[in-house]
């Protein structure tokens, strides 16, 4: 019953495991940009604050898709050389989730009192120090379950990767699809594994939100 | 010294701080008492920078906070703040909240770091609260843990902002003892308070002040006892 599966499972999870490379490193860099931009977003600076507001707005009023598209066909007149497209992926979905997490960083900062900084000021520490070892860890530690979910959000929109060629999970699946036409077991293997993914980032996320509550950091 | 000279600040339209002026010598602890509103807050918070103000002067041991050249971070090196709600930072134990800025700040090992972190939580009476985290504590052993974490970084002044008014009343006198002991240290202490017990035993002055002025100042005998003006007898009749 699921012999199209089965026979090109070695395949198939190869591109699952592009997509599971691509998440990582835009989740590594977009949470890393994102806690940057979220202090872009409260900084009372105009040559920071303004920059960095329309580049989420702009950003985060665009669909993905043409982003990544953007990136990958504008790149190469930048650079004068065709960009690989897992790197033009990866940047894309770095550029792009930032500004989501970013947003979640600010909401984080903004639950932060402001005697809490000036405590930390008031010892000294400049305010690279106080955001490095108060506010961003603080900030991670309250927003946790909302960085989970925009994780799985993120793990998700890394199938719009095939638009560029990538041979990430989707478009290998399609690509067996081609030779097999098994449409709807070979989707729906794909929509299970990543249902099975999501499922439990969700009960983690959920985990640390009841964390957070009884250990009263939330 | 801390000399503060006509200091006037605004936010927006709204005047918090009229021509304040006043002198703490190194050693004395001066108490500032008046009802909310009346910056004393803001006034603490304009001598360590935290505020800017838009008149006058602040000059902190030769160094006039106007200069735009001070640095502000540095000049807070010296000057510790304890604050009324504590603040914490939940998500470090006590010793850690303490041997942070003396390991960032004043770049010392982790090991001098902790020690001078364990003597302070000794003086203050909770040692073994050092791998306690904030939100496990009580408000009193919390605000210990805050000037603690005030004095590791051993400042020449400390600065308390109602350190006691967010505290059960049998947890006063725990956070008020360190304070008497630290100002019979001959710490320099600028104190906003309504603690009468702390004024009598250890304030060299007390200021009052009201509408962003300083009203009166006077010592414990002269101000408590015998208030000059209407304002002060009547904050005084309210919170005795």
């Amino acid at each position: 019953m699921f012999e199209a599966v089965t026979r090109n499972i070695t395949f198939l999870m190869g591109g699952f495991l592009v997509t599971l490379e691509l998440t990582f490193f835009a989740l590594l860099g977009g949470i890393f940009l994102g806690a940057l931009v979220g202090l872009g977003r409260i900084s009372r600076r105009p040559w920071i604050y303004y920059p960095v507001t329309i580049y989420v707005n702009f950003l985060r009023n665009i669909p993905l898709i043409l982003v990544i598209f953007w990136f990958y066909f504008v790149m190469p007149i930048i650079a004068g050389r065709p960009l690989d497209p897992f790197l033009s992926a990866v940047i894309s979905f770095i550029i792009f989730e930032a500004t989501y997490f970013g947003e979640i960083f600010r909401a984080g900062y903004q639950s932060i009192s402001k005697d809490l900084s000036a405590a930390a000021f008031s010892t000294g520490m400049t305010y690279g120090q106080t955001a490095r070892y108060i506010l961003v860890p603080i900030a991670f530690r309250r927003m946790l379950p909302s960085l989970i979910t925009q994780s799985i959000v993120t793990f998700q929109d890394t199938s719009l990767a095939f638009v560029i060629g990538l041979q990430e999970f989707v478009r290998r699946t399609s690509i067996v699809d081609n030779l097999e036409v098994r449409s709807i077991q070979l989707f729906g293997f794909v929509a299970v594994v990543f249902f099975i993914f999501c499922f439990i980032g969700s009960r983690i996320s959920r985990h640390f939100e009841e964390k957070g509550r009884r250990t009263g950091l939330l | 010294m801390i000399e503060i000279k006509n200091v006037s600040k605004w936010f927006g339209d709204f005047q918090v701080l009229t021509d304040v002026n006043e002198t703490i010598q190194r050693g004395q602890t001066v108490v500032i008492c008046g009802p909310s509103g009346s910056g004393k807050s803001t006034l603490l918070r304009c001598v360590n920078g935290l505020e800017p103000y838009q008149e006058g002067e602040i000059v902190v041991d030769g160094t006039s906070l106007s200069d735009p050249r001070t640095n502000l971070y540095k000049l807070r090196e010296n000057i510790g703040m304890v604050f009324q709600r504590f603040e914490l930072y939940p998500h470090m134990t006590a010793l850690q909240n303490i041997t942070l800025a003396p390991m960032k700040v004043r770049k010392w090992p982790r090991q001098k770091a902790r020690q001078k972190a364990m003597e302070l939580l000794e003086r203050v009476g909770i040692p073994d609260k050092a791998a306690t985290y904030p939100a496990n504590l009580s408000g009193g052993q919390q605000q210990r843990v805050a000037i603690a974490r005030s004095l590791a970084m051993e400042p020449r002044y400390m600065m308390f902002d109602e350190p006691t008014s967010a505290l059960d009343p049998e947890m006063i006198k725990e956070v008020l003892d360190v304070m008497i002991d630290l100002a019979k240290e001959g710490m320099t202490m600028l104190c906003v308070t309504h603690e009468m017990g702390f004024a009598r035993e250890v304030a060299d002055e007390i200021i009052f002040m009201d509408f962003g002025k300083i009203v009166e100042r006077g010592t414990y005998e002269t101000f408590f006892k015998n208030p000059k003006s209407e304002r002060a007898k009547e904050f005084l009749k309210q919170i005795l």
